[in-house]
């Protein structure tokens, strides 16, 4: 059952990875760095922003901040799976690199710990490898595309999937409030800011939520 | 070292620093539930900025071009329950379209 669960969830993260590499290849990557940002950040959403960024011409500090923001979720995944994550020092240091949003979603499905942990390592550790794989083809096939992107669509992919990873969110009040102000002042600030500030001001948004219950996990849909 | 280097090496060690103090440095112990709300909320204000700025942004300036078309044609397949890769690809192929047509 969680085996099946972690299955369907590594499959779905396939054209998300190719997505990745095909942006990474368009924001001027070389592979290498388009590997080290799958293997050592290992963050999808996270990655693609700091891609989307830097490709448009933002600094590096509004790069890194806007895609460090999106990872601070890592921080709540990591308190709740803890106690599922016990071992010797180098164990929990491994596992800790796995601590996304499938992997969590997945550990979290049951009570038992050491199922918990069981399906948290299944999703991690598959994600991990065919989120990598994916970077790869995505930047291989893309890489020399130029004009390419443009005639099949492609730069029509990246908000396309960012509104996939947003979507799920939405149906609460709370964050659809939050969603709508960080799209707005990200918007009035697009030509008076430099790239990549609007996405970090717009986390500003956060101020009209109003009182919310606290729902990290309410669904696999991220990455 | 180029500025994907940079920001790969700021984000590794922030992204690590955020994965591992769970396990690592936190145990048991839980968020005080403010921080756990702003926690769950940050994420909706950036994906939400992202996906208009890249829909609509070009540089410093905002260009309406054929990406809206595709993004709104995916936001419809979402609504209608599309998996993942079907939205990336009616996004994509819209917005070739639209480049071809007009």
């Amino acid at each position: 059952m969680i085996r099946r669960q972690a299955a369907s969830i590594v499959a779905a993260v396939a054209p998300f990875g190719i997505v990745f590499g095909a942006s990474a290849a368009t924001a001027g990557f070389t592979l290498l760095e388009a590997i080290g940002f799958s293997t050592l950040i290992f963050g999808g959403s996270s990655q693609f922003a700091a891609a989307e960024i830097l490709g448009d011409g933002g600094s590096i500090a509004s790069a890194a901040i806007a895609g460090l923001l999106l990872n601070v979720r890592s921080l709540a995944f990591g308190v709740i799976m803890a106690p599922a994550l016990t071992g010797a020092l180098w164990q929990r240091a491994a596992m800790s690199q796995l601590m996304i949003d499938e992997s969590t979603a997945v550990g979290t499905s049951t009570t038992d710990l050491a199922l918990r942990r069981y399906g948290y390592l299944c999703a991690g550790i598959g994600v991990f490898l065919v989120w990598n794989i994916t970077t790869v083809v995505g930047h291989l096939v893309l890489s020399d595309a130029g004009d390419l992107i443009s005639d099949l669509g492609l730069d029509a992919a990246g908000p396309a999937a960012f509104l996939a990873l947003l979507w799920p969110r939405l149906r609460q009040r709370p964050q659809l409030r939050v969603a709508l102000a960080g799209a707005v002042i990200a918007l009035v600030l697009v030509p008076i800011a430099p790239p990549g500030v609007p996405i970090l001001a717009a986390i500003a948004g956060v101020l009209v939520a109003g009182r919310q219950t606290s729902a990290v996990l309410d669904g696999p849909g991220d990455e | 070292m180029s500025d994907a280097v940079a920001v790969l090496i700021v984000m590794t060690l922030g992204t690590y620093a955020l994965k591992s103090a769970g396990p690592l440095v936190l145990g048991a112990r839980s968020l005080p539930v403010r921080v756990q709300g702003l926690v769950d909320l940050l994420p909706a204000a950036l994906l939400a900025a992202l996906t208009l700025v890249s829909t609509v942004g070009a540089g410093s300036s905002i260009s309406v071009d054929a990406r809206l078309v595709g993004v709104v044609v995916a936001g419809i397949a979402l609504w209608r329950r599309a998996p993942f890769v079907v939205v990336v690809l009616v996004a994509a192929v819209t917005t070739a379209l639209v480049r071809l047509l007009l």
